[in-house]
């Protein structure tokens, strides 16, 4: 009866399933996906006739149906930054270090089985959100067969998979729910903002490795922006500032007081 | 067992711990004394490996906490605050913490059966009550059958049924031959319960013996004798081991004599008394006597 990895995943396992907001917040977050991709397909069927030229020009029927990723992935945010912050918070890190001394087993299967359970429940929502959403494009949308739609269902799930990881890192980092939450969202949705107040060659410099920017490759086949990277090299980017954050999180995990 | 060398904790400027060394021995209930601020739950964080040491070592069994590839059954801890998610059941509180060990989940029964959690244990423990608060504490710490037990402040919040449940307990777990460690800021609570004692004040090492020699040497008695012939009475009772204090001209607060060998001065020198009475210092006295230079706060 020694403390072991399978044991520390197992452990993890039960804190994961018997806190009622896990199960709410995934809830949320499957339900933003299929409800937003599903709505804006019927909507944008419906008011096909007055969207312009240029506008139709753009048009890209795989993205539009997975635009619920751009909420999706706070929901999935804060369940990640929740997993141990909220352990910090009541005081319950104690108990789970002091089961776990050497600690980093409480990391390491913390994000594995986050990633792990995680991924075919978001599989199964960017799927459906494609499916609704092309079925409300009808006529203007198009099939799982085009080319890319299938490696955008799967890049859209993988893109919330490693953004609920990247924000687990965070979270054992600056070990504070509010704190977690507001880095992630400055890191997916401020940085890229003010990128873009950047003079032209910084912006095209730094801009596209953003996570947000770069994990965008993983479910956008046609980006607007041409300076933008490709799936694989974007999908690494991302996958690089999750392994950046996992690491620097071990590292604090092992040095500071609990 | 439980062996300290040196022991240090610094936050920046601030001495939480200084230099302290002590050993806690099994079959024996360990009390570990000090008002608030003292350096006890530093100290014990530092025993379970949660905080590192600034300088020293502590070790548990003979290793450092960490090391132990069962750290639950070779200690089993109470710390200070709810140490539990307060959305999670009891039950899934101690199943997840069991499942670190592989303990299976009968023992997670038996605990539960033991603190008497049995009919709340699907309860949200943010719903808890302190004193459930604690009996769950407990039952965290006894889950791996430990055979060292670190509890900060047990009794906090139980009502005295509780209070004597645990008494009983911890006696009973030193009666089995488990060390025990038990840290309070009460006084008599200790002395009823505990048969060693150590004492921190401001972070240092103030006491480390049996409870009877500490009790023994702290309850030296003052005697108050009010006599209108202080001043001639205090010279004849100044000795090596007594210490005659003036409150008031006719009033003297002795201490080192019992009222009986002053009665007995008096009659000898024909001295009249119109007052002797012996002041039985409480344990609280003796415990703030010594440390009261080291209480960081004031209430």
């Amino acid at each position: 009866m020694n403390v072991t990895w399978p044991h520390v995943v197992r452990s993890e396992w039960i804190k994961l399933r018997s806190l009622r907001s896990t199960w709410f917040t995934l809830a949320g977050a499957v339900l933003a996906v299929i409800v937003i991709g599903t709505v804006v397909g019927y909507a944008t069927n419906a008011h096909w006739s007055s969207i312009g030229p240029e506008e139709r020009a753009r048009f890209e029927p795989i993205t539009r149906s997975l635009v619920g990723v751009n909420l999706g992935q706070l929901i999935i945010g804060v369940l990640g930054v929740l997993l141990i912050s909220g352990e910090y918070a009541t005081g319950m890190v104690r108990a789970t270090f002091a089961a776990v001394p050497r600690r980093l087993p409480v990391l390491t299967a913390k994000a594995v089985l986050y990633a792990v359970v995680l991924y075919p429940v978001l599989l199964a929502a960017t799927l459906a959100a494609f499916l609704w959403g092309q079925h409300g494009l009808a006529s203007h949308g198009t099939t799982l067969s085009a080319p890319h739609a299938l490696r955008a269902v799967l890049g859209a799930a993988a893109y919330l998979d490693l953004v609920g990881l990247l924000a687990l890192a965070l979270g054992f980092i600056v070990r504070s729910t509010a704190g977690g939450i507001a880095t992630l969202v400055g890191l997916l949705l401020v940085l890229p903002g003010i990128g873009q107040a950047l003079p032209q060659s910084w912006r095209e410099n730094t801009v596209p490795y953003l996570p947000s920017q770069a994990g965008g490759a993983l479910y956008i086949p046609r980006p607007e922006d041409p300076g933008s990277l490709h799936f694989w090299a974007g999908g690494g980017v991302l996958c690089l500032w999750v392994l950046g954050a996992l690491v620097i999180a071990g590292v604090l995990l092992k040095r500071r007081d609990v | 067992m439980i062996e300290a060398r040196g022991l240090s904790k610094r936050y920046g400027d601030k001495v939480a711990v200084d230099d302290v060394s002590f050993t806690v021995r099994p079959g024996h209930v360990t009390g570990f004394l000090g008002p608030n601020g003292a350096g006890k739950s530093t100290t014990m964080r530092m025993i379970l490996g949660l905080d590192a040491p600034s300088a020293g070592t502590v070790t548990v069994n003979g290793r450092a906490y960490a090391d132990h590839p069962d750290p639950l059954r070779q200690v089993g801890a109470l710390l200070e605050a709810k140490a539990v998610h307060t959305s999670r059941s009891a039950y899934n509180h101690l199943l997840a913490l069991a499942a670190t060990h592989g303990i299976p989940t009968s023992r997670v029964h038996e605990v539960l059966e033991l603190v008497g959690l049995t009919d709340v244990a699907r309860k949200r423990v943010g719903a808890f009550s302190l004193g459930m608060g604690q009996r769950l504490g407990l039952a965290s710490a006894l889950l791996g059958d430990p055979k060292v037990l670190v509890l900060d402040e047990p009794v906090n919040g139980l009502d005295p049924e509780g209070i004597r449940w645990i008494r009983d307990l911890l006696r009973h777990l030193a009666g089995e031959g488990r060390t025990v460690f038990v840290s309070s800021h009460l006084m008599s609570e200790m002395a009823q319960t505990a048969d060693h004692v150590i004492v921190l004040g401001r972070g240092r090492l103030k006491a480390d013996q049996p409870m009877s020699e500490f009790l023994a040497t702290a309850t030296t008695t003052h005697v108050l004798v009010r006599s209108p012939d202080a001043d001639q009475l205090a010279a004849l009772l100044q000795g090596p081991d007594v210490t005659v204090q003036r409150n008031a001209p006719d009033l003297l607060d002795v201490a080192g004599l019992s009222a009986a060998a002053i009665g007995e001065t008096a009659r000898d020198s024909r001295l009249l008394l119109t007052e002797l009475t012996p002041q039985a210092a409480s344990l609280e006295e003796i415990f703030m006597d010594l440390t009261s230079d080291d209480v960081e706060y004031r209430t």
